[in-house]
């Protein structure tokens, strides 16, 4: 079944009798080329291009739980390529442009709206540092640019210019940042896999490894043992948990992130504005809901919920910077867990064992890294070498000091 | 949360700084043969353990003490608090 405008007008003239299911929901066979463990949107979008990009079809995405249950259903949906190292700002590049065609491509409505991206900044040497990284982010084919007061007030005129402690001084746009509706991004991949002969294999979690002389040959599930030649493992906030199954111990901590969302109001803000004072971000759903959300709540944890301290510094900066919002009420929070890598950046490799890879340590910021690393993953398990602007991922980069640390805080999970 | 202080009492754990695994008090002999590894351990890999986790508090917002605190990271329930002297002077370290 493919969507278009011509499908949904017959639909709708003939009672939307039509429309079938996304993908199939088949039993696990007893082998394939290639397991994905976790079904979030990573794993659904690395299933996706090794059989559209990468010829390999027979494969099988195993999720615990349901389709979006992690973190791919829960984030607040900020999509930008605004880092500023050689490791990383290709990369998220990458992401962009294949964002940019991703529902042409999915024939999928993933509601990708490039609304921009706006930094602010408070003081001077703030600016300093977010020309600098603006033209980092020229340099590796993104767009920015930096505005001043006045042109930051016409996009957002709502915004405390003159707030006594952190007045505003200009920002960082980023033109082509946005949002996507995060559980399409999910479905879409899912069914684009499904339709290539992907069987995708929910309730079915993964509880052990089989290795036999140092290589890895299937995986034991809920669901029985399952044999493969490459078992790619990309489970977001349970990477831990997952590996330790096949011996390893990861430069990774899990913390909960929280997010948020408001009554519905009319249209307020244009895009997605973040606070420079303090750690903010916000943006108005289609649906008139304002999303938001700030920083991890700074301990280790599992449990999908938050804490109230973050809650209140959240809303603290939210009167900081938009007072108007004093009295909009909040409909409702959630918590997804995180893993935090000590360098704050993400790995795509192989592991010291054959035919056992992993993908993970994605922070808070692996929404929008969904394409690209779904493909450079991809790339990896085809052809057993890095894609080229995923080389700096390395699992065992600590060892020789070629950390990407992006904030420049060190092995401290909780600060970056 | 709220951290059972061994000296203060009940505080909410909003006055921490939370540093994180309590391995991070067993620092590696700088001396031994494989010494670059064992600190690459030491400082970059984690159990990171869902269930009993014994982990290191900071109290920045009051008497300054470091605490090990024992919590489950499915419940986030504290079962033990002691303050991180007292472990180390147990250790046979620091008179
Ligand atoms: C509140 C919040 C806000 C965020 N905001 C943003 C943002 O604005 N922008 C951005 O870029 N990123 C954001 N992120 C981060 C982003 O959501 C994640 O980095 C990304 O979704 C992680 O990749 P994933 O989609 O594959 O993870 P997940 O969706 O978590 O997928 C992992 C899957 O693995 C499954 N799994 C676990 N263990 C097993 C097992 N043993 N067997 C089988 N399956 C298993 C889980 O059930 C899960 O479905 C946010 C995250 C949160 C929680």
């Amino acid at each position: 079944m493919r969507f278009s405008a011509f499908k949904i007008f017959k639909e709708g003239l003939t009672g939307n009798k039509g429309w079938t299911p996304h993908w199939r929901e088949p039993e696990p066979k007893p082998s394939y080329d290639v397991i994905v463990v976790g079904g979030g949107g990573h794993g659904l979008a690395t299933a996706y291009y090794l059989a559209k990009e990468f010829g390999v079809t027979n494969v099988a995405v195993l999720e615990k739980g349901w389709l979006g249950s992690g973190n791919i259903g829960r984030n607040t949906t900020i999509i930008r390529s605004n880092y500023m190292l050689p490791e990383n700002n290709p990369f998220y590049e990458m992401a962009m442009k294949l964002w940019e065609n991703l529902e042409q491509d999915t024939n999928y409505n993933s509601m990708f709206s490039q609304r921009g991206i706006l930094n602010l900044c408070h003081s001077d040497p703030q600016r300093d540092a977010m020309a600098r990284r603006g033209n980092a982010m020229i340099l590796s084919g993104a767009d920015a640019e930096l505005l001043n007061r006045e042109q930051v007030r016409e996009l957002c005129p709502f915004l405390s210019f003159d707030n006594e402690r952190f007045p505003i001084t200009g920002g960082l746009l980023q033109r082509r940042g946005g949002t996507a509706r995060h559980d399409a991004v999910a479905w879409g991949y899912a069914r684009g896999a499904d339709m290539r002969g992907v069987d995708i294999i929910q309730n079915c979690e993964v509880t052990g490894f089989h290795i036999e002389n140092g290589v890895c040959t299937g995986v034991d599930t809920t669901k029985g043992p399952i044999k493969a030649n490459k078992v790619g493992v990309c489970v977001a906030g349970s990477s831990s948990r997952v590996m330790a199954k096949a011996g390893l111990r990861l430069p990774i901590e899990s913390h909960v992130l929280q997010a948020f969302v408001s009554e519905g109001l009319k249209p307020t803000i244009p895009g997605v504005v973040t606070f420079g004072a303090g750690h903010l971000y916000i943006s108005q759903s289609d649906k008139g809901g304002l999303v938001f959300g700030g920083d991890i709540d700074k301990y280790n944890t599992y449990a999908q919920r938050g804490n109230l301290p973050v809650i209140e510094h959240i809303a603290e900066d939210m009167r900081a910077m938009i007072p108007a919002l004093g009295r909009v009420r909040l409909l409702r929070g959630w918590g997804g867990v995180m893993d935090m890598s000590m360098d704050g950046t993400p790995f795509i490799d192989k592991t010291h064992i054959g035919g056992l890879y992993f993908n993970g340590g994605w922070c808070y910021g692996g929404f929008k890294a969904t394409p690209s690393s779904g493909w450079c993953y991809a790339h990896l398990l085809a052809k057993d070498e890095s894609h080229e602007l995923a080389k700096g991922f390395r699992l065992d980069r600590f060892i020789g000091g070629n950390m990407v640390d992006e904030k420049g805080q060190g092995p401290q999970p909780n600060l970056h | 949360m709220i951290i059972n202080h061994p000296l203060l009492g009940p505080r909410d754990s909003s006055e921490f700084y939370h540093m994180g695994d309590a391995v991070l008090m067993d620092r590696p002999d700088p001396e031994a043969e494989n010494a670059a590894e064992q600190f690459h351990d030491y400082a970059y890999l984690r159990d990171n353990p869902a269930g009993e986790y014994r982990e290191l508090w900071y109290h920045e917002q009051g008497d300054r003490s470091w605490l090990v605190v024992t919590r489950d990271t499915l419940t986030h329930e504290i079962s033990s608090v002691e303050l991180a002297r007292e472990v180390a002077r147990a250790q046979g370290r620091s008179k």
